[in-house]
């Protein structure tokens, strides 16, 4: 059972998410029938489903919160605010049942309450308006063997297995055995037979119409099996809904979609093995490019982009669209909107664009931060926006799109924009410029990624003092992504996220330190020189670089690993870009970018903070990916005070 | 694109329910006389189904039933005849000659709609 409740849970959660969405789009358009349909379905299967897994307080309560549903679709209750903002009250409390978050019996009741009251008092008894009583639910076996002639008498078979699938759960079975050879088939004749079972409330007679046009030109049996039931729930909302409208179940409609679960640790485990397959055909190549057998390496090369495709396929299963995390944030900022007594019309673009499942769950964090400062900061109040000739109704733009092997991921409002004077005032205050210093207009904006640092001179309780901006660019940079603002002061913000499409596989730069191969993530790389004894500053004990009249810290890979041997005569410097620190690290020899699976390195090694995974690289050896991030703090932490006195 | 149907009645009200009905439901709606008037009709314009009486001058439903099925462009098309509750053997005989299915007279737009999602899918 436990299994199954979380699979429950997990299901609910989704419905819940789709009711809210559906409960907002109704807001905006009251009459549109298809959406209380919608809401209508996602309540439905919640209360059927709660009910199959013992969850009795969540049918109950739901079949209150349906009642008051059915009135509006009845069209005696209209849509008013305070009725979607009381429905969003309940789908939370249907959350809070379902998580089994401690007594919320007087929440229910109270929500239950709030509900009557919405609703005007019935005149008359509504009973009788149900189309279909809630009949026995009978199984059917049905064997339907048309004769081969059927077409020319214009029949529709299809159509006619469509009717039955309408009438209840249908599994339709082909019998396939009357098929002739492909020599003997004649084109325009039928061969095959239909086995059906269909479990309804249909009569036997409903289904004999079903085949009156073609009852003489077939052999058709229809026969009850033993299993029956009744529908358990025999409340009238139950049955209104079941055999209203929508003669096809939502789960039945949810069969179209055609997906699986399937449990994260299978897919990683199978993108383990996938990358170990990729190490195995690298060595492969390798082996084969050294022979001169022809059609060996015919072989590898077949090998090598059966492997490519294999791994591309494999990281696409990880893969969910970000649509998922879209619908969080339709609630979240119909809530701050509300909170904080503004307008805002929430729109999303690209909603189909996939990323790998652990970096959507990683950006919900950051973009909810970026979401309550568009409203908190960006967004005006509506009667100040109509002074401004703006629309009173605020814009919030999310979007994404595939950029190469990237996607780009938008949050823009049409709000009050950046100042960069402020900016420049607060930035000198901070500290983090010199008066004389003239940065562009997009260096300033960075300067709002500095930690601590704040425009807003007084906390507001949604989005605090500017907290937090640094912290969202550390938490993209973490997932190897960047993060650029632009701004135009009185039109708006629009913030764009680089992210790679999936944290397992890594563009680096493969360098060696003694014997000892390393993989740097490309995305933080900035530049690569030698080190020359000019470019080396600071004499003893100061490890400083001079490039360009800027001092870069760096650190030498061969101490911080306290590499055996000598250094090669020339040794290379990496100089990696993190949040608004520069760092060299010290190399012997770059040997070339390197595109990688990653493994985790397991937990034995996992005090090794410096890294972020390994690789295997086509010979065999190991390589270690380095995180620039802790490897900074670490040279941070050794080298200590003198380092941290050149961050720029 | 929308699917076109011929209706073949001798009665103007019959012909006048029938395609008022199609073309509310968004069908292309040709209309015919008697199976004269359907035949040549046929030869300009093609049609996805035909619904038609059977008791008709000149060339009644049957006949018309049975040169349309012949024709090589209709032989799997839907073809619907209007039938009364006393015209058993007529019934028999239109299906003999190739009729898909059948809606006794007199009978509501539902049931023809129904009786058209049936054959025309």
């Amino acid at each position: 059972m436990g299994t199954f409740s979380r699979a429950f849970k997990e299901e609910a959660e989704e419905l819940l998410l789709d009711l809210e969405s559906a409960l907002l789009d109704l807001a905006e358009s009251p009459d549109d029938p298809e959406l209380i349909d919608r809401v209508f379905r996602s309540l439905h299967t919640i209360k059927g489903s709660g009910g199959m897994f013992g969850f009795e307080e969540v049918v109950a309560f739901t079949h209150e919160f349906e009642s008051v549903l059915d009135r509006v679709r009845d069209g005696d209750l209209p849509v008013t605010q305070e009725l979607i903002r009381t429905t969003l009250q309940a789908c939370d409390l249907i959350r809070g049942l379902i998580d089994g978050r401690g007594d919320l019996s007087a929440d229910v009741a109270d929500t239950v309450g709030t509900l009557k009251s919405l609703c005007p008092p019935v005149e008359g008894a509504d009973a009788g308006t149900w189309r279909r009583s809630d009949g026995p639910l009978v199984t059917y076996r049905i064997e339907f063997q048309p004769m081969a002639d059927i077409f020319t008498f214009g029949a529709n078979l299809l159509s006619l297995l469509n009717e039955l699938r309408e009438m209840g759960d249908c599994v339709i079975k082909a019998r396939t055995g009357g098929i002739p050879s492909l020599e003997h088939i004649a084109s325009q004749q039928c061969y095959i037979g239909w086995e059906i079972r269909l479990t309804t409330d249909c009569s036997l007679n409903e289904i004999r119409d079903v085949f009156i046009f073609v009852e003489d030109r077939c052999a058709l049996t229809i026969e009850r099996t033993g299993e029956e039931r009744r529908i358990e729930d025999d409340r009238p909302g139950y049955a209104q809904s079941r055999a209203g409208d929508h003669p096809v179940e939502p789960t039945l409609r949810q069969e179209g979609t055609a997906s699986i679960r399937v449990a994260a640790e299978k897919l990683d485990a199978l993108v383990d093995l996938v990358s170990e397959l990729v190490t195995t055909q690298a060595s492969l190549s390798q082996r084969t490019s050294l022979q001169t057998d022809p059609k060996m390496t015919a072989i590898a090369e077949t090998v090598e982009r059966l492997t490519d495709e294999l791994r591309d396929r494999t990281i696409r299963l990880r893969m969910v669209p970000i649509r998922t995390l879209y619908v969080r944030f339709r609630r979240m900022v119909h809530d701050l909107a509300d909170a904080l007594g503004k307008s805002v019309d929430l729109h999303t673009a690209g909603d189909e664009t996939e990323l790998d499942k652990t970096v959507i769950e990683r950006l919900n964090e950051p973009l909810v931060h970026l979401i309550r400062n568009c409203i908190d900061h960006g967004i005006e109040p509506p009667d100040y926006r109509v002074a401004l000739g703006k629309p009173a109704k605020g814009r919030l733009h999310l979007s994404a799109e595939h950029a190469g092997h990237n996607v780009l991921i938008r949050v823009a409002d049409d709000g009050a924009g950046l100042d960069p004077a402020i900016i420049r005032e607060k930035a000198l205050a901070a500290g983090l410029m010199d008066a004389d210093d003239d940065p562009g207009e997009s260096e300033i904006f960075s300067f709002i990624f500095a930690p601590g640092f704040s425009t807003k001179t007084e906390a507001s309780p949604v989005s605090g003092r500017g907290v937090g901006m640094d912290v969202v660019k550390e938490s993209v940079e973490r997932l190897r992504g960047a993060i650029t603002i632009s701004s135009r002061k009185g039109e708006g913000t629009t913030i764009t996220l680089k992210l790679p499409l999936t944290l397992a596989i890594i563009d680096g730069l493969l360098v060696a330190a003694g014997a000892q191969q390393y993989v740097i993530p490309l995305a933080t790389v900035e530049s690569c020189m030698e080190l020359t004894p000019a470019a080396c500053r600071g004499g003893r004990g100061r490890q400083l670089l001079n490039i360009r009249e800027a001092l870069i810290p760096y650190v030498r890979l061969r101490d911080l690993f306290r590499v055996a041997g000598d250094p090669p005569a020339v040794e290379e410097v990496v100089i990696v870009r993190l949040s608004n620190v520069r760092v060299g690290f010290v190399i012997d020899q770059i040997v070339g970018e390197y595109q990688t699976v990653i493994k985790s390195i397991g937990r034995l090694y996992r005090d090794a903070r410096a890294f972020s995974g390994a690789t295997i690289l086509a010979d065999g050896t190991v390589a270690l990916i380095l995180d620039p991030h802790r490897l900074t703090e670490i040279a941070e932490n050794d080298e200590g005070r003198r380092f941290r006195e050149e961050k720029l | 694109m929308a699917k076109t149907i011929m209706t073949v009645d001798d009665s103007a009200s019959v012909r006048q329910m029938v395609s008022f009905t199609l073309k509310q439901a968004g069908y292309e709606v040709v209309e015919a006389v008697d199976g004269e008037d359907a035949i040549e009709k046929l030869d300009d314009a093609p049609v996805n189904m035909l619904v038609t009486d059977l008791n008709m001058p000149k060339k009644d439903g049957i006949e018309l039933i049975r040169e349309v099925r012949s024709r090589q462009q209709y032989r799997f098309m839907p073809i619907i005849m209007l039938t009364t509750e006393s015209q058993a053997e007529k019934k028999q005989e239109g299906k003999a000659a190739g009729a898909t299915g059948w809606i006794v007279k007199p009978f509501k737009p539902e049931q023809l709609l129904a009786v058209i999602k049936k054959v025309l899918g």
